[in-house]
């Protein structure tokens, strides 16, 4: 049964720091079950860039701050049948999402390029230069939320969400039954 | 002698002292009612609605509905429980409630709510994300409005039990707002020993006490193996209760 249908998984981390890719990790030696169950595609797990063929499962870490996140998260949105998105980034913006308390002002994205790069007392930038260089992708007005800009199916909260959450998520995901997680397992933070 | 009233909640005789509301009968009876504005020693307002039940089919806040006689309240069902999932997201949506930064998180009582009623999936409401000050002009207080439900406990106590009136609502509709009776709050008789600034007063991560951060390591915070409300169930038949209602669907 196991082999007719290896349900196949894809990963992103858009703007989020890698922590819940690293709490996958978390999941210890049972990272060899589900190598037995599952196989990855597009996944910075494996740096696979793009989509080799259809999944059954997306997980997605982080919210959109930039251009690039959005054309990555509908991407993962129409390749995959189930998206999940993980963690505080993904489910309400997370860290980055502070930057949203200053997009009530005229000119919001000014004003967060000048903290970063020219007024921040942190700062060594003798040039007073923002970084624009045609590679970098462009950053949006505020960070958006996954579901601001697709459809998810599921949200697993947390910051990181810890390795049994996303282990006993992912078994539930792939035997197509729903996830019976205890409470403990379910955290914000 | 009075006699006290009986009456039932979710089918189940709870009796009351005459003058209690259903939220101190229940409570006593070891039936925990959700609240977020209401807590033990503070005049109940009746303000965030989360402890809505039915009484007689009607609903009603049970922090400040008087008990009566013969009459029948439900407490624990799909409806009401779908209710307050909608009120306890709302508040998360109507402020900035980053809890993976803020020092409140494992203690703080909107988030236990969210887990007691087992919010994690995605909801139709936006993100408003509003603009909120902090106000750290205090040498022992911080103030950080982005985490303020509007709950009014601190309100109470600083006017009830401090004798100062620190805070006071200010504004109407989503404008309104916790104030502070001065310019910023070093300019009022804020004190650290102030009963509205104790840690039990703000469910929130509003009102944080300078120096204290983070000061329970994760797995030792007051939520993160009990749900909210287990103090009131204690070990009766609550935890299987509890249990039940956590795993009732999401609407």
């Amino acid at each position: 049964m196991a082999e007719q249908h290896k349900k196949r998984i894809a990963t992103a981390s858009l703007a989020g720091c890698f922590g819940c890719h690293m709490s996958l990790l978390d999941i210890d030696e049972r990272i060899l079950d589900l190598i037995e169950l599952v196989e990855f595609d597009r996944s910075p797990l494996n740096d696979l860039k793009r989509f080799t063929r259809r999944c059954d499962i997306g997980l997605i870490e982080g919210g959109c701050c930039n251009e690039e996140n959005v054309h990555t998260l509908r991407d993962f949105r129409s390749n995959c049948d189930v998206l999940v998105a993980i963690g505080q980034c993904a489910v309400m913006g997370g860290l980055p999402v502070m930057r949203n308390a200053i997009m009530h002002s005229d000119d919001p994205l000014k004003e967060c390029f000048d903290e970063a790069y020219i007024d921040s007392p942190y700062l060594y930038n003798p040039s007073h230069q923002i970084p624009n260089d045609p590679a970098l992708p462009l950053i949006l007005d505020k960070v958006y939320t996954c579901v601001d800009v697709v459809r998810v199916d599921y949200q697993i909260p947390g910051c990181p969400p810890s390795g049994d959450t996303l282990w006993q998520t992912l078994v539930a995901l792939i035997n197509n039954r729903p996830a019976d997680l205890p409470y403990e397992l379910i955290k914000y933070d | 002698m009075n006699t006290p009233i009986r009456f039932q909640i979710d089918g189940v005789e709870v009796l009351a002292e005459p003058g209690q509301s259903i939220m101190q009968a229940a409570d006593a009876a070891g039936i925990y009612i959700p609240r977020l504005c209401d807590v033990e020693g503070l005049e109940p307002q009746g303000s965030c609605r989360v402890c809505t039940v039915k009484v007689n089919g009607r609903t009603a806040a049970a922090c400040t509905q008087p008990a009566a006689a013969d009459i029948e309240v439900e407490n624990d069902t799909l409806e009401l429980t779908n209710y307050r999932r909608d009120l306890v997201r709302m508040l998360f949506h109507e402020g900035n409630h980053l809890c993976p930064i803020c020092e409140a998180s494992g203690r703080c009582e909107l988030q236990a709510m969210g887990y007691r009623l087992g919010i994690s999936q995605p909801t139709k409401y936006p993100y408003l994300q509003p603009a909120r000050p902090v106000d750290a002009s205090h040498p022992d207080i911080v103030l950080d409005t982005n985490r303020c439900i509007r709950c009014g406990r601190c309100i109470r106590a600083s006017r009830d039990i401090d004798g100062k009136s620190v805070f006071g609502y200010v504004g109407r509709g989503i404008d309104k707002k916790v104030g502070v009776n001065g310019d910023n709050l070093l300019a009022t008789d804020a004190s650290i020993d102030d009963c509205a600034i104790a840690l039990e007063t703000c469910p929130v991560g509003c009102i944080i006490q300078k120096g204290m951060g983070f000061y329970k390591p994760i797995g030792e915070r007051s939520f993160d193996h009990q749900p909210i409300g287990s103090n009131i169930e204690g070990n009766r038949s609550g935890a299987a209760h509890r249990e039940e209602t956590w795993r009732q669907g999401e609407e």
